[in-house]
């Protein structure tokens, strides 16, 4: 095969970033083995770019340019610069996993509190006993998928046990202290049958950190009769670059609330890949996109029916200021068989500004015959006859335009069903608010 | 010093004048009538006096205890004691009816320099009102207007109208989408409003409103000016025979 040599902007070649990573990555010699495959499919794409339709409005190769050289392994003084975000992002009684810079760190982590229902490993540990290389495998041959694998140094491998009742989340933060460097990790949840759990993911940088880029992957099994939350907040530097992949497969019965917020990153991008596997199951998948400045937010979701009778529901806000650019694609499979079907998605954009932009791609495939599916779109700006209401009682212009922002955005949180957690996420969205006053 | 002074006042919108030099004068604890046929520039009247963005003043002056009112944004006015009632008031999905009382409240007290309500004093006070006005508590619990009927939106304005004490109401066509019942409770919440300290301007179609909120003075608006001032008598002379000597006059 001839493979053409991808150069990045500076001209450094990205199979330098992978060479000169290889001798730190963990893994048995069949992941080794998978990791130059994942690589070599990566090398023969490069960064996606607008030519390529999923990643037609988020061109990686204009806004990023490059990959970075992965991170080095935190010492003593990154974990020690770690601690103060990981405190911010802390959702109080949670039980914390803590990755720094890409390395699970159980220093900072709730290690003794996970009992007896949760059985934790770091990827690095299951890489090592990986004979079969299974790990780093995905059917998806997407460029960043494939780089994930190529080079993800840690991550969490969580499994909960059948039946088991956690009514403590167990959050996972992701911390970065590094400046110009690349964070790459991937994360295995696997939730067994019956089971009920709130994971929440965070994503931060510490104070010194800048201009990293972190590529990420969640690959999530539920079994079958579960009632799974999977909250993710994604509040990245300024200057980062976020993007992040989620693979999950969904038993028969289950409940799923998945749900994203960003509020950082330059350039971010979330690709969920749901596949409904089981018969009877309800999935949520919401998000939240609040950018300002020439911030780039793309939430992209797959939901695949696979087999009858599920319901999916996709609600969306994006709230953009400045010259803020929000993406949301949201594309619904019906298979053949799905019959009963139930998938609808709404998405929303604000636009705050003239030179805010919003772009909203729905699509349905449907191959069934007897489903109930549909999409709608909107993007304006806010309602002057509601916010001429709120002015006339007293409201201070700024103030009553956030408070019809928070309720805007409150239509894709109020699914979350914690009432603490949801507190949370909606006090995040006022403390980004509160920055434009 | 009159609490509000209209003089002369000149208001476009998008190159078409509306109000072609209108006054209006309203003293402490007065109730004004404003009647007049569609289109004669009533509820402009009152969107002007409130602050509503769109209007172009080209001359004249509304003063509001003295002060200059077109030079403030509308929610100096609200905190100053001006108060729309809207003809249709609108909803806001998402926003508690609660929730935006005690902002609002708050926004005003803290505008005047005094101190926010304790959440007790508060909810006694919603308690109060609401429940002389019939609103069930779970529809403060609801978005503001979110799913209210027309008699429940114009009681919740009544509400805010109550916990607010603003010294000037100004009522745009309360009685319209409304059935007898809704209107007589309506008018209850605003009678018992009334007061040595508060004025209101109640803007009306019909003379019925009138029967229920006795005004002291009547205007009769044509064309986008005050044609005619009368006291309450002038009401029912225009019940029966109509508005249109008027359009001539104007």
């Amino acid at each position: 095969m001839n493979v053409a040599v991808a150069k990045t902007g500076s001209g450094r070649a990205v199979s330098d970033v992978f060479a000169s990573a290889q001798g730190r990555l963990p893994g048995s010699a069949a992941i080794a083995e998978a990791r130059r495959q994942a690589f070599e499919t990566y090398e023969r794409l490069g960064l996606p770019h607008r030519r390529i339709e999923e990643w037609k409005y988020t061109d990686l190769r204009a806004l990023v340019g490059e990959v970075l050289p992965l991170a080095a392994t935190p010492d003593a003084a990154a974990l020690s610069r770690a601690t103060e975000a990981v405190k911010a992002q802390a959702f109080a009684g949670a039980r914390k996993l803590v990755l720094v810079d890409g390395v699970f760190a159980p220093e900072l982590s709730d290690l003794a509190a996970l009992g007896p229902e949760i059985s934790l490993t770091t990827l690095r540990e299951a890489l090592d006993k990986d004979a079969g290389g299974d790990l780093l495998k995905t059917a998806s041959t997407d460029a960043m998928i494939s780089l994930n694998a190529a080079l993800a140094t840690d991550g969490v491998v969580l499994a909960i046990r059948d039946g088991a009742q956690l009514s403590v989340p167990v959050q996972i933060i992701h911390v970065a202290t590094v400046s110009s460097a690349s964070v790459v990790t991937r994360s295995q949840l696997r939730i067994g049958n019956g089971a009920r759990v709130t994971i929440i993911e965070s994503f931060a940088p510490a104070a010194t950190a800048g201009a990293y880029q972190v590529i990420d992957a969640l690959i999530l099994s539920i079994g079958d009769d579960a009632d799974v939350a999977h909250i993710r907040l994604m509040d990245d530097a300024p200057d980062a670059v976020n993007v992040t992949s989620a693979i999950v497969t969904i038993g028969a019965r289950t409940k799923l609330n998945l749900f994203n917020m960003t509020t950082g990153a330059a350039v971010s991008r979330l690709q969920g890949f749901i596949t409904l596997a089981g018969e009877g199951s309800t999935l949520a998948a919401n998000g939240v996109n609040l950018l300002r400045k020439t911030e780039h937010g793309d939430t992209t979701l797959v939901v695949d029916h696979a087999v009858p009778g599920c319901t999916s529901r996709e609600t969306f806000r994006a709230v953009v200021d400045d010259r803020g650019h929000s993406v949301f694609q949201g594309r619904i499979i019906v298979r053949p068989d799905a019959q009963k079907t139930d998938g609808k998605m709404m998405t929303r954009a604000l636009l705050l500004s003239d030179e805010a932009e919003a772009d909203n791609k729905p699509e349905l495939e449907i191959f069934a015959d007897d489903v109930s599916c549909g999409h709608g779109a909107t993007a304006g700006a806010l309602d002057d006859s509601l916010l001429f209401y709120l002015r006339a009682r007293g409201l201070p212009e700024k103030e009553a335009q956030a408070l019809l922002i928070q309720a805007f955005v409150g239509e894709a949180i109020e699914e979350i069903a914690d009432d603490g957690l949801r507190e949370h996420v909606i006090g995040l969205a006022e403390r980004w608010l509160e920055a434009r006053k | 010093m009159p609490l509000l002074e209209v003089k002369d006042l000149k208001v476009r919108v998008e190159e078409r004048e509306i109000l072609h030099g209108l006054t209006l004068t309203v003293n402490e604890g007065e109730v004004h009538a404003i009647m007049g046929p569609n289109g004669s520039g009533k509820s402009t009247l009152s969107h002007v006096i409130a602050g509503k963005p769109g209007y172009e003043v080209t001359d004249g002056q509304i003063l509001f205890k003295g002060e200059d009112l077109l030079e403030m944004a509308p929610e100096e006015r609200a905190a100053k004691g001006v108060f729309l009632a809207f003809q249709y008031p609108v909803e806001i999905p998402g926003v508690a009816t609660m929730n935006f009382l005690r902002t609002a409240l708050n926004a005003q007290r803290k505008a005047r320099g005094e101190s926010e309500y304790s959440t007790p004093d508060f909810l006694k006070k919603v308690r109060e009102v609401s429940k002389s006005l019939n609103i069930p508590q779970d529809m403060l619990k609801r978005g503001v207007n979110v799913g209210f009927s027309g008699g429940e939106k114009k009681r919740n304005e009544v509400l805010q109208m109550a916990l607010f004490e603003p010294s000037l109401c100004i009522l745009d066509e309360m009685d319209s989408g409304l059935d007898i019942d809704a209107l007589r409770i309506a008018a209850d919440g605003v009678n018992a409003l009334r007061s040595p300290k508060r004025s209101m301007v109640v803007i009306t179609h019909y003379q019925r409103l009138l029967n229920y909120i006795v005004p002291d003075v009547v205007h009769v608006m044509s064309r986008g000016k005050v044609v005619k001032t009368g006291n309450k008598e002038l009401a029912l002379e225009l019940e029966a025979s109509g508005y249109a000597q008027f359009e001539d006059a104007a």
